[in-house]
């Protein structure tokens, strides 16, 4: 956190200052480290061993905070008596179908209170849609509420052997602290003490967080990290109360704001699922599988069809499903990685690369650039020319002679963007809040905004149409918005408000509970109503931190309703009282009959903690006044998911694809629900394999940004650190006869790149399983170009191509590869080399 | 000025007759007339920084149309006017020499770099979009309803303003695209 958010860790600094104990676990020492009160490194790619542990330390010790867990979780429902655990199937859950690599959720829900109670609408890909399984299932996942029962049958006391909590408990028994010391390469002691420590935090009077990026997501169990660490937070009382929570730091500015309004295939603005091809025929059956009908996503028709009279306007009327219709449709992964493979196949034509460069950025490098090669057109808006605007006349294949710039047919238009200062317009950062920024100056030369760009794209496109059919959605497209300036920018407050929403009356709507499913309001993106309440632009707010509370609710504006803390009633106990008068932070009025506290209430401000659903209540009707967790189907915290993931309702270790050691806990080795891509360009190394017996994990510097594009131009930093290098171990180093501040070579199946060795002590050698595992260290920011005042080879170029289930992510941050002494070997000799140690 | 006055105002001087050299025995009569860009500055514009998802606050110093400093917004309740080394250089990613700012064009199989004008660049384009959308274009798949093209696709990075990814979204899915992603699953 110190290294990549570095302004962001003086509030680790400000909390150790009043006494917390911050640990920091990574393979790596670094200035995080240094200002932590215990170091534990770990081998990349087993935490789930270590946050499985920690769960087994907290069920088996008695430590979970057991009046939360009762009434927040799903501790006490019972679990279907098909329910197979991967404790009987030696690492698989039950509905496994080993040919399509998919489970079927069926066997995972709860058993209903009532018996013949009906399943509840939606539950068609939680109870056994398989044949929809890539459609239906993983891309939806992220999207709308995973659905369940909301009345399952419930054991409060936490005995019955197929309720959650001793489902839970067999589940993680095995996860001891002697395996986090053989798989982790923790020992025992460090393992009790940060367990200790992690117990006495937590409670009525304390709490324990966990912050977390990209090293516990770009992972083939990437989804089930987060969730071990969601089940650990819950069992401690942790979610919904200050100091508490699991900390997502997301690596780029308005990171979050891209996936809130996503440029992401799988959802629409707000979370919404895009529909699939063959099960969302029409609105109405894209409502009945959309999300949960019970909770906030009940209210999915509101959020839906205002979104698409705010794309359509008066075209989209009650008589024509407010041209649901128009909305294109999904037939499995349209990830970027098989988009990628598309462009190759030649499939995809033309490609539009904005403020992104996966020619170094990627993982597969060689493969993202045969895509590209393989396009007819190519667009590539940036603020320097990046290597995949160049990578026809520069790349690596041109180098080794594979591919000659006369040979790539990719027509390619570089349009120089507007830097953060020259447009308006809002980021989100990694806590929901949105921050609008003036503009300072005006973009120089060609340089223009994204929104100037595909404002006037889309004017021009639409008056090339014909009078077709297939042209009516871009016909019918609202796409009106006021321009300034000489050229002609678009005002993008107008487009803040249209995202905003409005009223039957036009004006600004503040919230989105005031959004209609008749088609009288208007909504680009309903966890963003009230940005632009009372006709003010929210984001903008700027009273000064010092003359607000902590919370600080006057600056900027948080999604959703300016909640700066997501569940929030969680910090009062089930009567609506602190828990503690020390985490008082938001609690029942009894007297004014309301929420209130330091922040805006997570719950429905009037809903008494005495309400209770009554039969067959749906949206947030159906959720009781002690239920926190308001988006999910039940109000509760999920120890264990019944639906919603595509690879087990809890969290298991696998190895990374790529690994070099067994699975201790299982004999499925790695996840069986991983997405591999059997392809040419993109081979792996195989598992256990002494040709590449060594951990290889990516990383970033403080002075660099991602793959370097904003980072490698600028002299200040580019001085910072001038050059690529991978770090290791002394013991490594003279394993291999490596020196400091010399050369190495980096090999995988898929590529080899040089780099200058860092031998430290911060990168350890592990002890485990008799054996000693080294890992080496790589930062990814280098590339060969890229306008870059320094340059170096890409580390992406090792990576495979090999994702999470759930989400699609990659695995870049536990692979495996040699290195040895020198430069790499140029031209055909690397191509020889690299097949070299795939032959063997 | 006498010479004796100006000779007494000269550094080396008074730092000889044994003052301290690290206080103001090293001002001198330029360092006195020396203000910061600060505070010369015809505007400041309220911002954030573009690198990390901390969203620190900048505050960005503008002279004769042009950005002369960047620094941490000490409002800022995240930041508290601090900026890491990214954020305290992101002054060069808007003004440094080397920056391309005039659109620049690559024919199919060419081997050099061409000028292109902007507004032809555009047409030029949009021209491929429409093409391409009805060459690619496909109605059902596997006999059901798609109406959508797979011939066209995107990537974006994730440091778009939510008002360009609403944008982009927007016209993308009514062209029928559906390949549009982000660094936020990178
Ligand atoms: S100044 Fe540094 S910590 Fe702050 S937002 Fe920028 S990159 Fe992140």
């Amino acid at each position: 956190m110190a290294e990549c958010h570095p302004v962001g860790f003086q509030w680790v600094m400000e909390a150790k200052a009043r006494g917390t104990k911050v640990f920091h676990i990574d393979p790596r020492f670094t200035r995080t480290s240094a200002m932590a009160d215990h170091h534990v490194p770990i081998r990349a790619g087993s935490d789930i061993v270590l946050l499985g542990a920690l769960i087994n330390h907290v069920l088996s010790g008695g430590h979970d905070f057991r009046e939360y867990v009762l009434a927040y979780t799903n501790a006490a429902d019972i679990v279907s008596a098909e329910f197979r655990d991967t404790e009987d199937l030696d690492g698989l859950f039950s509905g496994f179908d080993a040919e399509s690599r998919t489970y079927d959720p069926a066997s995972w829900s709860y058993e209903p209170a009532e018996e013949g109670e009906a399943a509840p609408r939606g539950g068609e890909h939680a109870g056994g849609g398989r044949h929809h399984a890539e459609t239906a299932r993983p891309d939806q996942y992220g999207s709308g509420g995973a659905t369940a029962h909301p009345r399952p049958r419930r054991d409060e006391t936490l005995t019955h052997p197929r309720c959650v909590y001793q489902l839970l408990k067999r589940h993680f028994s095995r996860y001891s602290p002697e395996m986090v010391e053989q798989m982790c390469g923790i020992p025992a002691a460090d393992f009790h003490r940060l367990a200790a420590a992690v117990v006495a935090a937590s409670g009525r009077e304390h709490t324990t967080a966990w912050v977390y990026s990209v090293g516990w997501t770009q992972h083939t169990v990437g989804v089930q990290y987060i969730r071990s660490a969601a089940i650990l937070q819950l069992l401690l009382g942790n979610m919904g109360r200050p100091g508490g929570g699991i900390l997502a730091l997301r690596g780029h500015a308005s990171i979050q704001g891209s996936t809130d309004i996503p440029t992401l295939f799988n959802i629409l603005p707000g979370y919404l699922p895009m529909p699939k091809a063959g099960v969302n025929r029409g609105l109405e059956e894209y409502l009945a599988h959309a999300a949960t009908d019970t909770g906030f996503w009940g209210n999915k028709r509101s959020y839906l069809v205002s979104l698409l009279k705010s794309w359509w306007g008066d075209a989209a009327t009650a008589a024509n499903d407010y041209c649901y219709d128009y909305l294109p449709r999904l037939t499995g992964d349209h990830g970027t990685y098989s988009t990628v493979l598309g462009q190759i196949d030649g499939t995809v034509k033309g490609y539009f690369v904005v403020g992104e460069n996966p020619a170094v950025g990627s993982s597969g490098g060689r493969t993202q650039r045969l895509g590209l090669a393989g396009l007819e057109w190519l667009v590539v808006r940036d603020m320097t020319l990046i290597e995949t605007a160049t990578f026809w006349r520069d790349g690596p294949e041109i180098e080794t002679g594979e591919l000659r710039p006369e040979d790539i047919g990719t027509e390619v238009f570089f349009l120089p963007a507007a830097s953060h200062v020259e447009k308006e317009g809002t980021f989100t950062q990694t806590q929901r809040l949105l921050q609008w920024r003036e503009k300072a100056v005006e973009p120089p030369g060609d340089c223009r905004s994204d929104l100037w760009f595909y404002y006037h794209l889309g004017k021009r496109i639409r008056q090339r149409l014909a009078d077709d059919e297939i042209d009516r959605p871009l016909r019918d497209l609202t796409w009106d918005y006021p321009e300034h300036g000489e050229s002609r920018e678009p005002s993008a407050e107008a487009v803040l408000r249209e995202i905003n929403g409005t009223g039957p009356d036009g004006r600004a709507l503040s919230s989105y509970l005031d959004l209609k499913a008749d088609g009288s309001t208007r909504c680009g993106c309903w966890i963003y109503c009230g940005v632009y309440a009372d006709e003010v632009n929210q984001a903008a707010r700027r009273k000064p931190g010092g003359e607000q509370s902590l919370v600080a609710p006057e600056w900027g504006w948080a999604w959703p309703l300016n909640r700066r803390m997501l569940y929030n009633r969680a910090s009062a106990d089930p009567r609506g009282r602190p828990w503690s008068e020390r985490k008082a932070y938001v609690w029942w009025d009894e007297e004014r009959g309301e929420w209130t506290g330091a922040d805006v209430p997570d719950f429905e401000r009037d809903k008494s903690p005495d309400y209770r659903p009554p039969p067959g209540a749906t949206a947030q009707a159906a959720i009781s006044g002690t239920d926190p967790f308001i988006m999910q189907a039940d109000g509760k915290g999920w120890l264990f998911a019944p639906s919603g993931l595509g690879d087990g309702p809890l969290p298991a270790h696998y190895e990374p694809h790529e690994s070099p050691l067994p699975n201790l806990l299982y004999g499925q080795r790695a996840n069986p629900a991983r997405k591999i891509y059997d392809r040419p360009e993109t081979p792996y190394n195989p598992a256990g394999s002494s040709r590449f017996p060594y951990v290889l994990t990516t990383y970033r510097l403080t002075e660099h940004h991602t793959a370097g594009g904003m980072s490698r131009t600028l002299p200040y930093l580019a001085e910072l650190q001038p050059e690529m290098f991978c770090e290791v171990s002394p013991e490594l180093a003279a394993e291999r006869g490596l020196v400091n501040g010399g050369w190495a070579t980096i090999v995988t199946s898929r590529a080899a790149i040089e780099a200058r060795v860092l031998v430290s002590g911060r990168v350890r050698a592990l002890r485990l399983q008799g054996r000693t595992i080294h890992q080496v260290g790589v930062p990814y920011h280098w590339g060969w170009a890229g306008g870059g005042v320094v340059t170096g080879d890409a580390a992406n170029d090792l990576m495979p191509i090999v994702l999470d289930p759930n989400v699609y992510i990659q695995e870049g941050k536990a692979s495996t590869c040699d290195i040895r002494p020198g430069r790499r070997p140029t031209g055909r000799a690397l191509l020889d080399l690299i097949e070299e140690y795939r032959r063997e | 000025m006498g010479a004796r006055e100006w000779a007494g105002r000269w550094p080396v001087l008074r730092q000889l007759a044994g003052q301290d050299p690290r206080r103001d025995a090293a001002r001198s009569a330029r360092t006195d007339a020396l203000v910061p860009r600060t505070a010369t500055a015809d505007s400041v514009a309220r911002s954030v920084c573009p690198y990390c998802a901390v969203g620190c606050g900048q505050l960005v110093y503008v002279k004769d149309g042009k950005v002369t400093q960047i620094e941490g917004d000490p409002d800022s309740p995240i930041s508290r006017g601090r900026l890491c080394p990214k954020g305290s250089a992101s002054k060069q990613l808007v003004t440094r020499p080397g920056r391309v700012t005039e659109v620049l064009y690559r024919r199919p199989h060419g081997t050099g770099w061409e000028r292109l004008d902007l507004e032809r660049a555009m047409d030029m384009i949009a021209d491929r979009v429409v093409e391409t959308r009805r060459r690619t274009w496909e109605q059902t798949c596997e006999g059901e309803q798609v109406r959508r093209t797979l011939g066209i696709a995107s990537l974006g990075g994730a440091t778009l303003d939510n008002e360009e990814n609403y944008l982009m979204k927007k016209l993308y899915t009514a062209m029928g695209a559906v390949q549009i992603e982000n660094q936020a699953r990178i």
